[in-house]
């Protein structure tokens, strides 16, 4: 049936939608980052987020976390994914509960962690138990920065690997069975068929888990902020900081470009390391 | 020589073995969470902790009738079911629009919900703020459901998309042949169709909304949301009211996933494209 | 009354021309199948008449009445798919039932007319299950049933049978003909399958490259092809063709001299490999391979450097390398033009 104008009327309001909310506000930030009092480009206000004594801190943190947490979280959710294309029974069960931090927070994650490694948290009270410490101690404090740092990290690949399984279960399920019989008649051993064949194959959706999740890496926020309160520094923290206490919007507008450079940089990165050459995929 | 089913037995051995351990991670922090909602609030601040659950309900009626607690509650679901709704309505339209017709612009729509992907969205609550407060959306449910239908959105379009796209397009034709016009075709044959899906991708925008941190704390002053109520009282707030939270803040989340859990992969799978 | 005109409808798809400038006339009630390889329009062409597609220029009438310009609820039309598109949630009875009910028939009609159709279609005992608890044959039966229901003046099948097993496929085959004859509805129907054509066919329209290259009846077609493709498409093995040099006692083909048309240059022979003879003389042959088929022999020889194939009778002693001679009937010999590919008549 004739449909010239239907398909626009369809997507308008969608569109629309992300034009007043998406395009526009980031362009708003570009200028909030870059204009100075005068109406003209500056780059002060990226001189005052720099010279501020918790930036290079903050950055460093939330880079070094990524960059501890997303290699974990990505050889997991593969192991993961993997296990259960193995299982034969009891299969949906297993798969709904390594799915379930899906639907938790970044908050409620923090909180749960926090309940693990608080001084009278579950770690002192096993330890206790166990007869190691005979006094609780305060892990979580500014002098454990480390720690602090190791519990972020628990709570990120505790939370967020189950999104980077999702799409890898789904891109395994995309790949034939048939090619990893093939290389198995053709002598290939699990580990060979794993790495030759299965990997390859599932590049397109490795990347997007990857790119997914080191994008959301760089936005951590609430676990950080729930654990280490502003022990720990890191880039959204500074922003919110900026934004809710300092009331400096121009500044907080520097570091949202910040870890938007960031995110796109390895974005492209990603994009480009884990291209698949055309006409290889599926 | 072992023969190959010593070695597939030791293999399946081990393979249910990881599986026990990696449920265990997942589960037993939750576990944690559980016991320590469901002690009371001197069990709670003491030491050592028990390992049973205590089956206590003070401390999380501590926590409803908190000061704040009920509205933010309340302004949780307020702007997770206006999420929802937002997202579904400007959303499911594009989807069938993206699979249904070939039409110029197509291309650069798609390369617009995925850019949403690429970017750090939570940050678009601060030009917002500013923005909200000029038209009168600040510190308003309806304000911050906007922000939240930004980061809802692309997967109510992927998600639709995925749906509309595993309907054969015949079956709309067959409707055509045999007397339908365009929207009577989609509500007597589409419609039935996808609806469980469409539900699907409704619950999973009201998951983003309800969990979402950031944004919230920002563009909520008076009218916290959950979320923001939380975060915002984590210097202040005496424990059994943070654990407590966190497992109301949990629980939704859980009952959601399980119900969608179904459409998980299909959603993913196809989102991936 | 509901004979199909179709003027000058020509489809593009961006560069892409589907269907240039389309010409035909189906009767009254007859059943015309469109036969061809994928992408040669045939399906385009149906969709155009269904009003599922729009063409880029031409017009379509039905019974007198022009109706490119309506949807395809307003065209009294029904429509067999490919993949029947029996809607899964609804019960068989509420499929057949669907076009029924929005004509807004009374109820009982609705019912009467369910009944009579799925007695007709033998699915009178699966009204009450849903597409997914039927086979693919019973999905076919009630697809069929649902447009039967319809009484359209006009039934539009793509493909129908292709989806089904070879057996069940001979087996509906069949039974449509003898339903569609019954019903008197004009019938167009779209398939790849050249004996599934055959066999249905009143007139069959050969289409390839977005053209339709000859309609006639199945036996026209396959004795006098109109192309040269028309004869190397339809018949299984399909016909052989041979250059013939133009001398001036007539036409040399393999340095055998046959009687042909009066035409200047060069031209193509052509022979169907069933009206083929061993003889003491006629094109000489070397044995390259046999194939024993049963009630005959398929024989591929070499004939001056091409390759032609006969059907012989089983009895025949051949074996490769084997040297002979096969004679073509006189009068199943076909002529073609190399440079327009068409059928020179003598």
């Amino acid at each position: 049936m004739p449909s010239r104008g239907l398909p626009y009327l369809l997507l308008m309001p969608a569109a629309i939608f992300l034009a007043v909310f998406f395009l526009y506000p980031f362009t708003l930030v570009a200028w909030e980052a870059f204009s100075g009092a005068d109406g003209g480009l500056t780059l002060a206000h990226f001189a005052t987020m720099a010279g501020n004594w918790k930036f290079s801190s903050a950055l460093e943190n939330t880079l070094l976390l990524a960059i501890a947490v997303v290699p974990i979280q990505t050889a997991m959710a593969l192991a993961m994914a993997v296990l259960v294309t193995k299982i034969q029974r009891g299969r949906d069960v297993v798969l709904y509960i390594f799915t379930i931090p899906l639907g938790i927070s970044d908050l409620a994650a923090g909180l749960i962690w926090f309940a693990i490694f608080d001084q009278t948290g579950f770690l002192n009270s096993a330890l206790h138990t166990l007869g190691v410490v005979k006094e609780p101690v305060i892990w979580l404090g500014y002098q454990n920065r480390w720690v602090i740092f190791l519990a972020v990290m628990l709570a990120e690949i505790w939370r967020a690997t189950a999104i980077m399984l999702v799409i890898l279960v789904a891109g395994l399920g995309l790949i034939p069975k048939e090619y990893s019989e093939a290389a198995e008649v053709f002598g290939a051993g699990p580990w060979q068929r794993f790495r030759r064949v299965t990997l390859p194959l599932l590049r397109p959706s490795l990347q997007t888990a990857l790119i997914l999740r080191t994008i959301l890496a760089f936005e951590v926020f609430a676990v950080v902020y729930a654990l280490g309160g502003n022990n720990l520094p890191i880039l959204m923290g500074q922003t919110f900081h900026w934004q809710f206490d300092l009331q400096d919007y121009h500044v907080a507008a520097a570091l949202a470009m910040v870890i938007l450079g960031i995110s796109i940089g390895f974005t492209l990165v990603l994009l480009r390391v884990l291209r698949v050459p055309k006409g290889a995929g599926i | 020589m072992t023969d190959t089913a010593t070695i597939r037995q030791r293999g399946r051995r081990l393979t249910q073995a990881a599986v026990v351990l990696l449920c265990g991670w997942v589960l037993g922090p939750i576990y944690l969470l559980v016991l320590n909602a469901f002690s009371a609030p001197d069990a709670v601040t003491g030491f050592p902790k028990r390992w049973l659950p205590g089956f206590d309900l003070h401390s999380l009626r501590m926590f409803v009738e908190f000061q704040g607690v009920a509205e933010a509650l309340w302004n949780s679901v307020l702007v997770a079911t206006l999420t929802m709704i937002l997202s579904i309505a400007l959303g499911a339209p594009a989807g069938y629009a993206l699979s249904r017709f070939d039409f110029r612009g197509k291309t650069a729509f798609r390369v617009l919900v995925l850019m949403t992907r690429a970017f750090p969205l939570p940050l678009l609550a601060l030009p917002l703020a500013v923005m909200f407060i000029r038209v009168g959306l600040d510190d308003t449910p309806l304000g911050l459901a906007l922000v939240h239908t930004t980061l809802a959105l692309p997967f109510a379009v992927l998600i639709t998309f995925s749906l509309f796209s595993g309907l054969p397009v015949e079956l709309e034709e067959a409707a055509w042949t045999l007397g339908c016009n365009r929207a009577q075709a989609f509500r007597k044959v589409i419609l039935p169709l996808v609806l469980p899906g469409i539900a699907a991708s409704a619950i999973f925008a009201f998951v983003i909304s309800w969990n979402e941190v950031f944004a919230a704390s920002v563009l909520t002053v008076q009218h916290r949301t959950l979320t923001a109520f939380l975060l915002t009282s984590l210097d202040v707030s005496p424990l059994p009211l943070k654990f407590a939270g966190g497992f109301v803040l949990v629980l939704p989340a859980l009952i959601f996933i399980f119900a969608v859990r179904k459409y998980l992969f299909a959603m993913w799978g196809i989102a991936n494209r | 009354m509901a004979e199909i005109q179709i003027k000058g409808v020509a489809k593009t798809f961006g560069a892409f021309t589907a269907l240039h400038s389309v010409d035909m006339t189906i009767a009254d009630q007859e059943f015309m199948v469109l036969l061809g390889a994928s992408g040669c329009g045939k399906t385009t062409l149906l969709r155009i008449i269904a009003g599922l597609e729009t063409a880029s220029q031409g017009e379509v009438w039905i019974g007198g009445r022009r109706i490119d310009h309506l949807p395809p609820r307003h065209r009294g039309i029904a429509m067999v798919f490919q993949n029947y598109a029996v809607f899964p949630h609804l019960t068989v009875f509420e499929n057949v039932a669907f076009g029924l009910r929005m004509q807004k028939l009374p109820e009982t009609e609705v019912k009467r007319r369910v009944q009579r159709t799925a007695e007709l279609m033998h699915i009178d005992a699966l009204l009450g299950r849903y597409s997914g608890q039927l086979s693919g044959g019973q999905r076919q039966r009630v697809a069929v049933a649902r447009a039967l229901a319809m009484e359209p003046d006009v039934i539009l099948m793509d493909e129908p049978l292709s989806n089904l097993d070879a057996l069940l496929r001979l087996e509906m085959r069949a039974e449509l003909k003898g339903i569609l004859a019954e019903s008197k509805t004009t019938t167009i129907y779209v398939t790849h399958d050249q004996v599934e054509a055959m066999s249905l066919a009143d007139r069959i329209a050969i289409m390839h490259g977005g053209r339709i290259l000859q309609a006639a009846d199945p036996i026209a077609i396959y004795r006098n092809p109109a192309a040269r493709f028309v004869g190397a498409f339809i018949g299984n093995p399909p016909m052989n063709f041979l250059p013939a040099e133009a001398t001036p006692e007539g036409w040399t083909v393999a340095g055998e001299l046959f009687a042909g048309p009066d035409a200047p240059g060069p031209l193509e022979f052509a022979i169907r490999p069933e009206d083929l003879r061993p003889a003491e003389t006629g094109l000489p042959a070397t044995v390259r391979i046999v194939e024993p088929l049963g009630p005959h022999l398929l024989v591929t020889c070499d004939v001056a450097g091409r390759a032609l194939r006969a059907v012989l009778d089983s009895d025949l002693r051949l074996r490769p390398g084997d040297r002979i001679h096969l004679a073509p009937a006189a009068d199943r010999v076909r002529w073609f033009d190399p440079k327009t590919d068409l059928a020179v008549t003598p």
